[in-house]
């Protein structure tokens, strides 16, 4: 069989691939016989080069999208990988039971989540969506399929959780709900004045509050270096009812000539970011839509950037170095007039990751975005690189487009050790970068 | 809670349909060839809410199969309120063109097996009086056309028998629900190259939901289709002789 061929886009629009498509049916399908090499894909929202595999093949798992069982008592969910957030969502709230952990996007794919081992707002408390997921089945290329969990396989269970969806196909996996009473979340948004003043409210926070994270202005520099907005929040208890909440999402109807966001458009809107609370702190009940999912009210919204798309770049630093070096990473993106429209602050706790190439490890971890400005963000990119390795941090691969692929080994100590388990017939642009392969 | 059976469980656009129903709390009794993949999409039924879902292996093209099969899901759902239709193949042309045995196994699977199955069907429900009964037809059943008119005779078929059974029961109070899909994003379109006129299983699956609450007779899904298939309807034989379609 001939596969359809597409262009694969990954979400940061910077990087495309002409790529052969294989579409699964049902988890029972086997893989074809193929001499390229498979990559899973599946909502594309993984930002950089780590989705696509030019001159392969990308699985797509969009029809692999079946519940398998459910028990409404316990919260154990099982369903196939093309299963998407939002789709649990809609399951499981009516029913009382969450995600147990969400990055900033619902919509995103069962086995992407596995694939990134994505992390949330409740990282401090709950560790990365890995520490949930109880078991899966995986599909090699030589049509092996391994029941994987931590007492079956588990190195590969370790290898294939953030494992870039390198170790073969997730066909399903069952992962562990947490109880919710309803779907309202109390929340209190702390306007605060410096970095300093992030970590401090950070210690008093992460013991009470389930989530918390931190939206920093990054054009202020000098006094305002560092300054934003905390958030921080807690499902409502039972009997809290908040009204109703208004679900319609728009859709970012075209890409613009050129990026909307730019020096003078960022300076303007964090500026008015900041200021558009006045007190010093807000208390609210939100749905969980708009707390966890801003950006998902505005499909597409990637487009904004225009033509040349953007980059994100999201870094973990050790707590030890934290501080000064996000100091330093804030003050040079500051001062690079490059500043970041959408810049996260988030401390990540001391539950230890489950996969051998997660992303969190205690400490900060900083998300920016910026424009695609060719050479002169890329002297920027070098510029923050040598902050992260000074500081012995590393980059999230579900974000990266163009780390140094010493940066990547000396990040993740643990490649070598994975390298062993990824499946011969699988690959990508990100790992055959950062493996230096031509 | 309606009593549903759905023959060709498994294709794309009857699973979606089924998840509709199922959101809702309908019984379903699920007919098709695999049994795994008839297994998987019921317990996903179940989870989506369905109050009961039973599963039943039978080749459509097996017509002494299929009143056994009517018997087994009246007899496990206490009844049936509606019936779709969903099951087939779409044909490889050039293929068939090669082939009898190819072309009238296409015709089979595509028409006659339909035939076989709704003539029961229709006796049953125009005895109880009431029940609908959907036909998953296609455009290409509206004119023959040299790239794919082994698998349009077929549906042809379907379209016109459809439309003389859904006269025939309309005094019965019984409702026939033709549905013609166009392009459709499904497994067995997998190796074609998508555009704007595709459409995906879901929308079509909303669809034909709205037109049975509606008892309509005859959908266009998407509804666009309506307009394309009159002007190719409308083109004149020696025009239509000269174009490629």
């Amino acid at each position: 069989m001939t596969l359809p061929v597409q262009r694969l886009t990954s979400w940061g629009r910077v990087m495309s691939s002409e790529q052969a498509v294989y579409h699964p049916s049902s988890r029972f399908d086997p893989l074809p016989a193929e001499a390229r090499t498979y990559l899973p894909y599946g909502k594309g929202r993984s930002y950089g080069d780590s989705c696509l595999n030019p001159g392969g093949v990308a699985i797509k798992t969009g029809a692999l999208d079946r519940y398998i069982r459910f028990d409404p008592a316990s919260g154990v969910l099982a369903c196939e990988a093309g299963v998407s957030f939002d789709e649990i969502l809609r399951l499981v709230v009516p029913q009382g039971w969450f995600l147990p952990v969400t990055p900033g996007t619902r919509f995103i794919t069962l086995g992407g989540a596995i694939a990134n081992d994505v992390h949330g707002k409740n990282h401090h408390v709950a560790g990365t969506f890995g520490v949930h997921v109880r078991n899966f089945e995986l599909l090699r290329s030589d049509g092996q399929r391994l029941l994987c969990s931590r007492e079956l396989n588990p190195e590969m269970f370790a290898a294939t959780v953030g494992g870039l969806g390198l170790t073969g196909l997730v066909t399903w996996a069952e992962i562990q709900l947490r109880r919710i009473h309803n779907p309202w979340i109390n929340t209190e948004t702390i306007r605060y004045g410096s970095v300093a003043e992030f970590f401090e409210l950070c210690e008093l926070s992460d013991r009470d509050y389930e989530y918390t994270v931190a939206w920093v202005d990054c054009v202020g520099t000098g006094q305002r270096l560092g300054r934003g907005l905390f958030t921080r929040g807690n499902h409502a208890p039972a009997g809290t009812s908040a009204g109703r909440h208004n679900a319609k999402a728009h859709t970012f109807p075209f890409v613009p000539p050129v990026s909307v966001v730019n020096a003078w458009t960022l300076q303007a809107f964090n500026s008015v970011y900041y200021h558009k609370q006045l007190r010093r702190s807000a208390r609210q009940v939100q749905h969980y839509e708009p707390f966890f999912y801003p950006l998902d009210g505005m499909l597409e919204w990637n487009r904004m950037y225009g033509p040349r798309g953007f980059y994100q770049y999201q870094c973990v630093l050790p707590k030890a170095h934290g501080q000064a070096a996000i100091t330093e990473m804030l003050d040079a993106v500051a001062h690079s007039g490059m500043g970041s429209f959408l810049a996260v602050l988030k401390m990540c706790g001391t539950i230890s990751s489950p996969g051998m190439l997660s992303f969190p490890l205690p400490g900060v971890s900083l998300a920016l975005d910026f424009p695609n400005q060719g050479e002169r963000l890329q002297q920027l990119f070098t510029r923050l690189d040598d902050i992260v390795r000074a500081a012995q941090g590393r980059l999230y691969p579900a974000k990266d487009a163009c780390m140094p692929g010493e940066l990547f080994r000396a990040g993740y100590p643990q490649w070598q050790k994975f390298a062993g388990f990824v499946d011969p017939g699988f690959s990508s642009s990100f790992w055959r970068r950062v493996m230096e392969e031509k | 809670m309606k009593k549903i059976l759905i023959i060709g469980a498994t294709s794309a656009i009857a699973e979606a349909t089924a998840r509709l129903w199922a959101q809702r709390g309908e019984q379903l009794f699920l007919v098709g060839r695999n049994a795994a993949r008839l297994d998987a999409i019921a317990a996903d039924l179940r989870v989506r809410g369905s109050s009961k879902v039973l599963t039943y292996v039978m080749d459509a093209n097996d017509f002494a199969a299929h009143v056994p099969m009517l018997d087994a899901a009246e007899q496990a759902l206490g009844g049936l309120d509606t019936v779709l239709l969903a099951h087939g193949t779409l044909s490889d042309q050039q293929a068939c063109q090669q082939s009898v045995e190819l072309t009238l196994n296409e015709i089979t699977t595509n028409a006659l097996s339909t035939v076989a199955l709704l003539t029961p069907i229709a006796n049953r429900f125009e005895a109880l009086k009431r029940g609908s009964i959907v036909v998953i037809s296609s455009v290409a059943g509206d004119r023959g056309r040299q790239s794919n008119y082994v698998y349009g005779s077929a549906k042809a078929l379907v379209t016109a028998f459809t439309s003389g059974l859904r006269q025939r029961l309309a005094k019965s109070g019984v409702v026939v629900l033709t549905v013609k899909p166009g392009f459709v994003d499904t497994p067995m379109t997998a190796s074609f190259k998508k555009g704007p006129l595709w459409a995906t299983p879901a929308r079509v699956a909303h669809d034909i939901d709205r037109a049975l609450c509606k008892r309509q007779g005859v959908i266009y899904t998407p509804a666009f289709w309506c307009l394309i298939m009159a002007i190719i309807r409308s083109i004149p034989e020696r025009l239509f002789v000269r174009i490629k379609l």
